[in-house]
């Protein structure tokens, strides 16, 4: 037997680290969701489909800039030195993810802008020449386009990486401590972008092209979740003690109904007959796999922060 | 550099949290916040039970996830003696220090920076002891340089058994319980 009595009482540490609130994940949440769209509508503008004023690609990435800066806010909400949020910006720690993510962010922006100018919407026409003018040179180069097409999908998969490497490097939360946090997330992150895409988009094909990757990206976030978890249980005792926190403790009916049952399962059961004809497409699945998708970063942030070296039980 | 580091003689600990008032004193550790506190890890099975009484504190590691992990390059080791500090203007909440630390040693100063023992670096720079290790009244604390094979803590720690606070975690603590 084992008891530790401590004296100490700080707030959010004791008696269970608690110092991210709702911003962190919802943060994490619409990086990896604009991460998915910078890749979907890289994908798209790669293949030329930008020309169609009714796909996707034409809008995503003026929804993505309003997502990412939402998720901006919300992380400058979390910081509880706010004034000091430019410090970010004038260091570079080359052993601090937050360090690189402060400055992906800031490559993020540009290339965003850059898809938009590949196809400049009816209404923002003429409002700023030099847009007008960088957008008709990038139309009259179809490798330019090209490159504005590859550039959006590798800084969206850096953005995507980002969000579990993040977590991943904090070594003393022994749930987060997995190689495979930021493949689970980045696919997550495509996974939701391909639903949000799916939900939105008003072309059948592009609709129909959306569900069959997303049932991809299901399939293969249901067998990166099964790494995440085996790879802790086939870990030290501190980590087995951190996983059973989401497998059977007081974050396991969360986890096991909202983002494996009704945030995986059941939409990849509904989008496979949907493909297959068997149903009608319709917002359910896509709105079940978006929620899904945020409800995991709430669990692997909050059980994560549980988590500790030397009190991770239940 | 120094590598200023603390030995603590628990067999002479009897937790009368001195330390821990003395700490909140001198640096003004705002009220329901601990820079330092007592630990008490009870160990076996009745009737044979082990008792060891610990304060403790910032382990000033000498491979600092804390440090790491800093975006701003507000927590640092000091170049003269190796002790982690926080440069408050510099530090914006981020809290990444905090989840970063196995030994749950930092906080949130209510001023929004992050903060944690200093070894009272002001007062070492003139030559004195940390306010904890000055007050203790059973001197179960000793203070100084454990690259310094002549130090007190140096031959403490070569004379006495002792151990370190979670040593699995990679991060090379400079606090040692001479047990």
């Amino acid at each position: 037997m084992n008891e530790l009595t401590i004296t100490r009482t700080n707030p959010q540490i004791d008696p269970s680290l608690h110092i991210w609130g709702w911003e962190i994940p919802v943060y994490l949440f619409l990086g990896g969701l604009v991460a998915g769209i910078m890749i979907i509508s890289g994908y798209f503008i790669f293949k030329g489909r930008h020309k169609h004023s009714y796909f996707s690609c034409f809008y995503l990435p003026h929804i993505s800039l309003v997502l990412l800066s939402a998720g901006m806010f919300a992380l400058f909400l979390d910081l509880e030195h706010k004034l000091y949020v430019w410090r970010l910006f004038t260091t570079f720690k080359i052993s601090s993810p937050m360090s690189w993510g402060s400055w992906i962010l800031i490559l993020v922006y540009p290339t965003l802008l850059a898809t938009t100018l590949t196809r400049i919407p009816p209404s923002f026409q003429n409002l700023i020449k030099i847009f007008d003018k960088i957008s008709a040179f990038i139309n009259q180069h179809p490798t330019a386009v090209k490159n504005v097409g590859v550039l959006s999908m590798i800084v969206g998969a850096i953005l995507g990486m980002y969000t579990g490497v993040l977590l991943s490097a904090l070594g003393a939360r022994p749930l987060w401590s997995s190689s495979v946090l930021w493949v689970l997330f980045l696919t997550s992150g495509l996974s939701a972008a391909a639903a949000f895409v799916h939900m939105i988009t008003d072309d059948m094909y592009e609709r129909e092209l959306l569900a069959k990757a997303d049932n991809g990206f299901l399939i293969f976030e249901l067998i990166v979740l099964a790494q995440f978890i085996i790879g802790l249980l086939s870990s030290t005792q501190m980590h087995q003690n951190a996983v059973h926190l989401i497998l059977t403790g007081p974050f396991a009916a969360v986890f096991w109904v909202f983002v494996v049952g009704l945030g995986i399962v059941i939409p990849l059961v509904i989008q496979l007959l949907a493909v297959n004809h068997k149903v009608q497409h319709t917002p359910v699945a896509p709105i079940l796999v978006i929620t899904g998708g945020l409800i995991l970063r709430f669990v692997i942030l909050y059980a994560g922060q549980y988590s500790h070296w030397t009190s991770a039980s239940l | 550099m120094a590598r200023f580091g603390m030995v603590i003689d628990t067999a002479k600990c009897v937790g009368c949290m001195d330390c821990v008032v003395a700490c909140k004193t001198e640096n003004n550790v705002p009220e329901g916040y601990n820079r330092d506190w007592i630990e008490q890890d009870v160990n076996g099975r009745y009737p044979t039970l082990t008792m060891e009484i610990r304060s403790e504190r910032c382990n000033q590691c000498s491979n600092p996830p804390c440090v790491s992990c800093c975006p701003t390059g507000a927590s640092h080791v000091h170049e003269i003696s190796g002790v982690v500090l926080v440069t408050k203007d510099e530090c914006i909440g981020c809290k990444a220090c905090v989840a970063s630390c196995p030994y749950d040693a930092r906080f949130i100063h209510p001023d929004g920076y992050a903060d944690k023992c200093t070894f009272c670096i002001h007062r070492v720079e003139k030559g004195f002891d940390p306010a904890c290790v000055s007050v203790c009244p059973t001197h179960c604390m000793y203070f100084g340089d454990l690259d310094d094979p002549h130090s007190q803590v140096s031959r403490l720690l070569s004379s006495r058994k002792h151990h370190s606070l979670m040593p699995e975690a990679g991060t090379r603590p400079n606090i040692f319980y001479l047990t």
